[in-house]
C-alpha cells in the first residue's frame, strides 16, 4: 500500500521532483567469504552485531534516497525475508523495491538487469550492500550535478576517501590492494585507476596540464551515476565487473568521451566489506566511533539498548558476567551472553545468547549469536559463525574462520587461516577456475551450491556432521583446503599480519631497494657482449682487452709462438671483447712498443735499436692487423698516447719510430701521417707536440709526394 | 490504535536517528508529539486519567529510550504526565464539589429507596468511577470516598441520565483541559527564551566583560537582550572545541553590535581575572544543581571558583531533569565520532588493524558533555527567575509529580 502511495506521489510530481534513487547491489558476485556464504549471503552478515545490508539502507535513508531498488541474486530469499521482517519494505520514508535475479553472475549483469526492468529515471546512487557510511551524499549530489548540467558526458562521480596504505605490504588497511589513482587537481576528474603500480601511461602526462598522482586513496565503492551508465553497461555486455572492466573500460575509451569524477570525503566515514580484513577493520572502526551515529549504543537500528561504558566496552542489559571475568578494551557483550570466571576478552565482539565458559581467551575476535565456547578455550583472531561449538581447551590459531554450526572438539588446534565448514569444499572449484573467474562466475556457482544446500534435509546434514571429524574426534565440519596460486591467506586474513611476515616482508622491501643496482649492472653487461656499436665500449673494457693482447703477446715472445697462432689468439680475444681491427692493432704495437722500453737499454740510442730490432721481429704479426688506413692511424694515435702518457722516455724517438716505420717495415703509409697530421692541426697546442717534432718529417713527405706527382708527370 | 502506533514508531526513529538536534527543539516536538498522542487516545468511559497517563507513560518510555542522552524528552514526558494527574484532581475536587451540592437535595430522596436494583447499578457504576483507577489511588487519597457513594446510589432515573451526560461532558473537558495545558507548556517552552532574556539587565551590569563557552542560544538572546537595553559590555568567547561552536556565537554576537573576544578553550584561565561574570548554557540541569553541559564548561566552572567570578547558567525549565546524576538510568554522556578531532586520512596509518597485535595504539574520545557539580554553580536563570542550586529540588516538586519520576523501573523489570 505504501508502495502504491509512493509511486502515486512520484507520478503526481514527475515533472518537478525527480526522486532520488539508489541501487543496491546485494550481492558481491565474489568467493572472498567462503565457506560463509553458502548458507548465508554476505549482505546479512553481521557487523557488529547489524546486519551489513541494514547499515547501507539506514545510510541511504538518512542521505536522503527515496527509492532504493535492491539487487538480489545469491540466497535472493533470505535477503528478501530479512527485508520484510525488518520493516524495510515498509518504511515511509523510503521506498525499498527487491529485483530478484538468479542468472546474474557479475555486477555488470545486474546493472544489465535493472536496465531492461526501466526503473531508474534520473541520477542515482549505486552502492553494494556491504557499504558502512555516515557520508551526506548532498554536497556529492549537487557537483554531480552542476557538472551534469555543463557536460552531459560527466556520467559518474565516484567518492574516494584518503588512506594512507601500508608501506611494507602494500596494502590498504582494508586489505585491499594499493591503489593508484591519477586526478586533475582542478576539475576533480579521473583520468586513471590502478590498483598496482603499473606505470602511468604517459599521455597522460602530456594531455593535461596538471595532473595529481595518489596513492593513499581509498575507493568508497559510492558511485553517484548518470541513467547513462546502464546503458552503457547494456552496450558493452562484456562488463562484469564495476572497476575492472566498466571504470577501466571508460578511462581508455576515446571515442565516447564519457568522464568520471571524484568527490573526497574528509571528515566522515565510507568504507567496503570486502574480505575478512576489511570486516575486521570496519568492525573495530565502528566500535571506535568512526561511523558515528551508526555506533551500537546510539540505537540507530532499533535493537536491544547497548550501553557503553569507560574503555569503549559496550554492553548489553542482560549479560551474565563472572566477576572476575576480564572484559578489555573495545569489546562488545550481546544481549543474553554469559562469560564464566578468570575468562579474559578483549577487542572482541560478541553476538547475543553466547556461552563462554571460565579460562577462555579471546583476543580480536568476532564471535555471532548462540556460539557455546566451554572451558579453557583460547581464541586469537578468529570468526565464529552462528550456533558453533567449542568443546573445552580447544585452540583456534590467528585467521581461523568457523562456519556456522561447527564443533570444533576438545583439545583441538585448529591451524592458522584455515576455514572451517560443514559443507565439503566444492570440487568443481579448482584452483585454475578460482583464478579465472573469481569475480566473475561465481555467482553462478553460489546459486547451485545453496540450491543443493538448501535442499539438504537436516538429518543428511546431521549425519555428514557426524562423518566429518577433521577438527577433532567430537567436532564436526572439514578444514577447507587453501587454493594454491591463490593470493596469499595473510593479506586478506581477519588476523593481522604475524610478525616473521612483516619481517620477511621488510627483507623483501630492501631486496626490492637492492634490485635496480643489479639491474644496472647487468644492464651494461648486457649492452658489451652483443652490440657491434662501438660508441658503447667502455674504457675498462679496453684496457681489459690491452692487457689479455699483451699478455699473449708476451707469451708468445716468451714460448717463441708462430706469428700464426698469435694472430688466432689475438682474433678469438678480439672476438670474446668485441673488437674492432684497428683496437687489435693498436693493442699489439702497444704490446711490441713495451716489450722495447723494457727490454734493458742504457741510452736512446740503444732504445731505439731494441725498438727497431723488435718491430722488424713482428712486423709480420702487426702487418696483419694493418690492413688499412683507419688501422694504421690508430697505430700512431696509440703512439702518440704512449709517448705522452705510460712510456715518456719514448717520446724523443717519436719522429725517428715513426720515420723508421714508414721507410724501413713499411708497415705505416703516407696517407695514414697525413691524415694523421691533418686530424691533429686542429687540437690543442699540447696536443699538438708530437705533430711539431715530426714536422720536418712531414714537410718532407709533402714535398716527397709532390716530386713523385711532379715526377709522374 | 495502529494509526498512535505508527506516529510512534515513526517518532521514535526520529529522535533514535538523532534527527531532532538541541534540547530545545527535541522538548518542542516531544510536547507536539504528546499532545497528538493525546488527542488520539480515545478515553473510556471510565477512568479516563488512569488511561490518559499509562499511554502517555507507554510512549513516554519509547521515547525516553530511543535517545536516552537527550534529557528533555523525559522531562516533557514527566512534565505532561503532570498536568494531566493536576487537570484530573482540580476537575475531581470541582465534580466533588457539585456532587455535595446535589447532596442536600438527594438526601429526602434516599429515603424513599423505590429504585433499590437501580441504585445498585448506579452504585456500582460509581464506584467503577472513583475505585477502578488504581494508579490513581494516591491522588484521590484525600477524597472523601465514603460521601460519593452513598450519594450515587440514590441516584434517580432523571438524576442518572442528568449524571451520564455529565460525565461525558467530563470525560471531554479532562482531555480538552490536558490538550489545553500542553498547549501552554509549548508555549513555554517557546517563549523560554524571551522570558530569561528579560531578566538579562538586572544581571549585566556597564562595562563588565562577560565570558562564555561554545554556542547557546539562550545565551545568546540573554547577552543581546542586555545590550538592546543599551547596556555596554564586552564577550569573550571560548570556540568550544572540537565542534567550535564559538565561531558561530561570535558571528551572530558581532552582527549584534556586541564587542566580542575570541579565545581558545586553553585560554580561559588566563582570562578568568580579567572577567566579571561567566554566563553560559546547559544541556541539562539535574535534581541535585548540578549541570550536564557542553564539553569544556567544568574547567571554566573551576576557573572561575578559583578567581571567585560568578558562574551563571540560563536553561529553560524543560531542561529542568528531574533525575539525580548517579542515577545509574541516567545516560551522562554521549561519545561522538572522532573525526571531529582529527583526519582520518591523516591517521589512518595509525588505525591498520592489520600490523602489530591487531589493535590500534591510537584511540580518540570525543565527548560530548561535561558534568558540573552544583558547589561550582552560583546561580541558574530559568523561565521562573533566579535560583539558587540548593533550590532545585523545589522546581521539580512543582513541576514534576513524585510518582512519574522513575518512568524506566517499568520497562527494565518488564525486559
Amino acid at each position: 500500500m505504501v508502495r502504491r502511495t509512493s509511486r502515486a506521489a512520484e507520478d503526481a510530481d514527475d515533472l518537478t521532483h525527480v526522486p532520488l534513487q539508489a541501487i543496491l547491489l546485494a550481492d558481491s558476485f565474489a568467493t572472498k567469504f567462503r565457506p560463509i556464504t553458502l548458507e548465508r549471503p554476505k549482505v546479512l552478515l553481521p557487523l557488529v552485531g547489524i546486519p551489513m545490508i541494514d547499515y547501507s539502507l539506514e545510510w541511504l535513508e538518512s542521505a536522503g534516497v527515496e527509492e532504493v531498488f535492491v539487487f538480489c541474486c545469491a540466497h535472493s530469499k533470505q535477503v528478501i525475508q530479512h527485508l520484510a521482517k525488518s520493516q524495510w519494505l515498509k518504511n515511509p520514508d523510503m521506498a525499498v523495491t527487491t529485483i530478484e535475479s538468479h542468472n546474474s553472475i557479475s555486477a555488470g549483469d545486474a546493472m544489465r538487469v535493472i536496465y531492461e526492468r526501466n526503473v531508474i529515471h534520473g541520477d542515482f546512487v549505486l552502492v553494494t550492500g556491504d557499504t558502512v557510511s555516515n557520508m551526506s551524499l548532498a554536497e556529492a549530489l549537487q557537483e554531480h550535478k552542476d557538472r551534469r548540467k555543463k557536460d552531459s558526458n560527466a556520467v559518474m562521480t565516484m567518492v574516494v576517501k584518503k588512506s594512507k596504505p601500508s608501506p611494507i605490504t602494500h596494502q590498504s588497511r582494508l586489505g585491499t590492494d594499493e591503489l593508484f589513482v591519477a586526478i586533475n587537481p582542478d576539475t576533480k576528474q579521473l583520468l586513471s585507476y590502478e590498483d598496482n603500480a603499473n606505470p602511468i601511461d604517459k599521455s597522460l602526462l602530456s594531455d593535461n596540464s596538471s595532473i595529481s598522482l595518489r596513492n593513499n586513496m581509498q575507493d568508497c565503492y559510492i558511485d553517484i551515476c548518470a541513467p547513462e551508465v546502464l546503458s552503457l553497461f547494456t552496450d558493452n555486455f562484456d562488463y562484469q565487473h564495476l572497476r575492472r572492466d566498466f571504470l577501466k573500460g571508460l578511462l581508455v575509451d576515446e571515442i565516447t568521451d564519457y568522464k568520471i569524477y571524484t568527490h573526497e570525503i574528509h571528515s566522515s566515514y565510507a568504507a567496503k566489506v570486502e574480505n575478512f580484513r576489511s570486516y575486521d577493520t570496519i568492525s573495530k572502526d565502528i566500535i571506535h566511533r568512526w561511523t558515528y551515529p551508526l555506533v551500537p549504543d546510539v540505537q540507530y537500528f532499533g535493537s536491544s539498548a547497548v550501553k557503553l561504558g569507560r574503555q569503549g566496552v559496550y554492553s548489553a542489559s542482560d549479560i551474565g558476567l563472572s566477576s572476575n571475568a576480564q572484559i578489555g578494551p573495545f569489546t562488545l557483550i550481546g544481549k543474553g551472553t554469559s562469560v564464566g570466571s578468570n575468562s579474559k576478552v578483549s577487542n572482541s565482539i560478541i553476538g547475543e545468547g553466547c556461552k563462554i565458559g571460565s579460562n577462555v581467551s579471546i583476543e580480536g575476535s568476532h564471535i555471532w549469536n548462540n556460539v557455546t565456547i566451554e572451558d579453557g578455550c583460547k581464541l586469537k583472531h578468529a570468526i565464529l559463525c552462528d550456533g558453533v561449538v567449542m568443546k573445552a581447551r580447544a585452540v583456534l590459531e590467528p585467521g581461523v574462520i568457523l562456519s556456522f554450526k561447527v564443533v570444533i572438539g576438545k583439545d583441538f588446534v585448529v591451524p592458522a587461516y584455515s576455514k572451517v565448514s560443514l559443507y565439503e569444499q566444492p570440487i568443481f572449484q579448482d584452483s585454475d577456475e578460482e583464478l579465472e573467474y573469481a569475480d566473475s562466475s561465481n555467482g553462478m556457482a553460489e546459486i547451485s551450491s545453496i540450491s543443493a544446500s538448501t535442499g539438504m534435509p537436516d538429518g543428511e546434514l546431521v549425519s555428514r556432521a557426524a562423518e566429518a571429524s577433521e577438527v577433532g574426534a567430537d567436532g564436526a565440519g572439514y578444514i577447507w583446503s587453501v587454493f594454491e596460486g591463490r593470493e596469499e591467506e595473510w593479506r586478506h586474513s581477519v588476523a593481522p599480519i604475524s610478525e616473521d611476515k612483516l619481517a620477511e616482508l621488510l627483507q623483501a622491501a630492501d631486496d626490492v631497494l637492492d634490485v635496480p643496482h643489479v639491474e644496472n649492472h647487468q644492464h651494461s653487461e648486457e649492452l658489451v657482449a652483443p652490440s657491434i656499436d662501438p660508441e658503447n665500449l667502455t674504457d675498462d673494457n679496453i684496457d681489459e682487452f690491452e692487457k689479455e693482447v699483451e699478455a699473449t703477446f708476451q707469451r708468445a715472445v716468451q714460448e717463441n709462438i708462430k706469428d700464426d697462432n698469435v694472430v688466432l689468439e689475438v682474433n678469438s680475444l678480439r672476438l670474446s671483447y668485441n673488437m674492432a681491427a684497428a683496437d687489435c692493432a693498436g693493442a699489439l704495437f702497444y704490446s711490441v712498443m713495451k716489450l722495447a722500453v723494457e727490454t734493458p737499454h742504457s741510452s736512446i740510442s740503444e732504445l731505439l735499436h731494441n725498438v727497431t730490432r723488435l718491430i722488424r721481429k713482428w712486423a709480420k704479426l702487426l702487418k696483419y692487423y694493418l690492413s688499412s688506413i683507419d688501422e694504421e692511424i690508430e697505430v700512431i694515435l696509440k703512439f702518440e698516447e704512449m709517448c705522452t702518457e705510460s712510456t715518456k722516455e719514448l717520446s724523443p724517438l717519436f719522429t725517428k719510430v715513426l720515420q723508421f716505420l714508414y721507410e724501413d717495415v713499411d708497415l705505416i703509409q703516407e696517407e695514414a701521417i697525413l691524415s694523421w697530421e691533418s686530424e691533429k692541426m686542429g687540437a690543442d697546442e699540447v696536443d699538438r707536440v708530437f705533430l711539431k717534432q715530426a714536422e720536418p718529417f712531414i714537410q718532407w713527405l709533402k714535398t716527397a709526394q709532390e716530386e713523385d706527382s711532379e715526377e709522374e708527370e | 490504535m495502529p494509526d498512535v502506533q505508527a506516529l510512534v514508531n515513526d517518532f521514535v526513529n526520529k529522535l533514535r536517528k538523532r534527527k531532532i538536534e538541541g534540547s530545545q527543539a527535541t522538548a518542542r516536538h516531544t510536547a507536539e508529539f504528546l499532545r497528538s498522542v493525546i488527542s488520539q487516545q480515545r478515553i473510556p468511559y471510565t477512568n479516563q486519567a488512569g488511561a490518559l497517563i499509562d499511554s502517555v507513560k507507554a510512549v513516554g518510555e519509547q521515547l525516553i529510550a530511543a535517545n536516552p542522552v537527550e534529557l528533555a524528552v523525559g522531562n516533557v514526558v514527566r512534565r505532561v504526565l503532570h498536568i494531566i494527574r493536576e487537570e484530573d484532581l482540580s476537575l475531581t475536587t470541582a465534580a466533588i464539589g457539585d456532587l455535595n451540592i446535589s447532596d442536600g437535595s438527594d438526601d429526602d430522596e434516599n429515603d424513599r429507596d423505590d429504585r433499590p436494583v437501580l441504585s445498585a447499578a448506579a452504585l456500582a457504576a460509581a464506584a467503577r468511577k472513583t475505585l477502578r483507577p488504581p494508579s490513581l489511588h494516591t491522588l484521590l487519597e484525600d477524597v472523601p470516598n465514603a460521601t460519593i457513594v452513598p450519594l450515587s446510589s440514590s441516584g434517580g432515573d432523571s438524576e442518572g441520565k442528568c449524571k451520564s451526560a455529565d460525565k461525558s461532558s467530563r470525560i471531554r473537558k479532562l482531555k480538552h483541559d490536558v490538550i489545553e495545558a500542553v498547549n501552554e507548556l509549548i508555549q513555554d517552552i517557546d517563549t523560554c527564551h524571551e522570558q530569561i532574556a528579560e531578566q538579562a539587565v538586572e544581571h549585566i551590569h556597564q562595562n563588565e566583560v562577560i565570558l562564555t563557552l561554545g554556542r547557546s542560544r539562550t545565551v545568546m538572546e540573554f547577552l543581546c537582550a542586555a545590550k538592546e537595553k543599551k547596556r555596554s559590555f564586552r564577550v569573550f568567547v571560548a570556540e568550544g572545541a572540537p565542534r567550535y561552536q564559538g565561531h558561530v556565537l561570535a558571528k551572530e554576537l558581532v552582527a549584534r553590535g556586541l564587542q566580542t573576544t575570541v579565545i581558545t578553550d586553553s585560554a580561559v584561565f588566563a582570562m578568568i581575572s580579567r572577567v566579571n561574570m561567566v554566563i553560559v548554557g546547559a544541556h541539562a540541569i539535574m535534581a541535585n544543581g548540578g549541570l550536564i553541559a557542553p564539553v569544556g564548561l567544568n574547567m571554566v566552572a573551576l576557573a572561575a571558583q578559583r578567581h571567585a567570578v560568578p558562574f551563571v547558567v540560563v536553561a529553560g525549565s524543560h531542561k529542568l531533569c528531574p533525575l539525580y546524576p548517579h542515577n545509574p538510568e541516567v545516560l551522562l554522556n554521549e561519545l561522538k565520532s572522532p573525526s571531529d578531532l582529527l583526519d582520518f586520512g591523516e591517521f589512518s596509518d595509525c588505525l591498520d588493524f592489520g600490523s602489530g597485535n591487531g589493535e590500534p595504539q591510537l584511540h580518540v574520545v570525543n565527548p560530548t558533555f561535561d558534568y558540573v557539580p552544583p558547589n561550582l554553580v552560583s546561580l541558574f536563570i530559568t523561565d521562573t527567575g533566579g535560583h539558587n542550586p540548593s533550590y532545585m529540588y523545589r522546581l521539580i516538586a512543582d513541576y514534576y509529580s513524585a510518582d512519574d519520576l522513575v518512568l524506566q523501573r517499568k520497562s527494565a523489570a518488564g525486559n
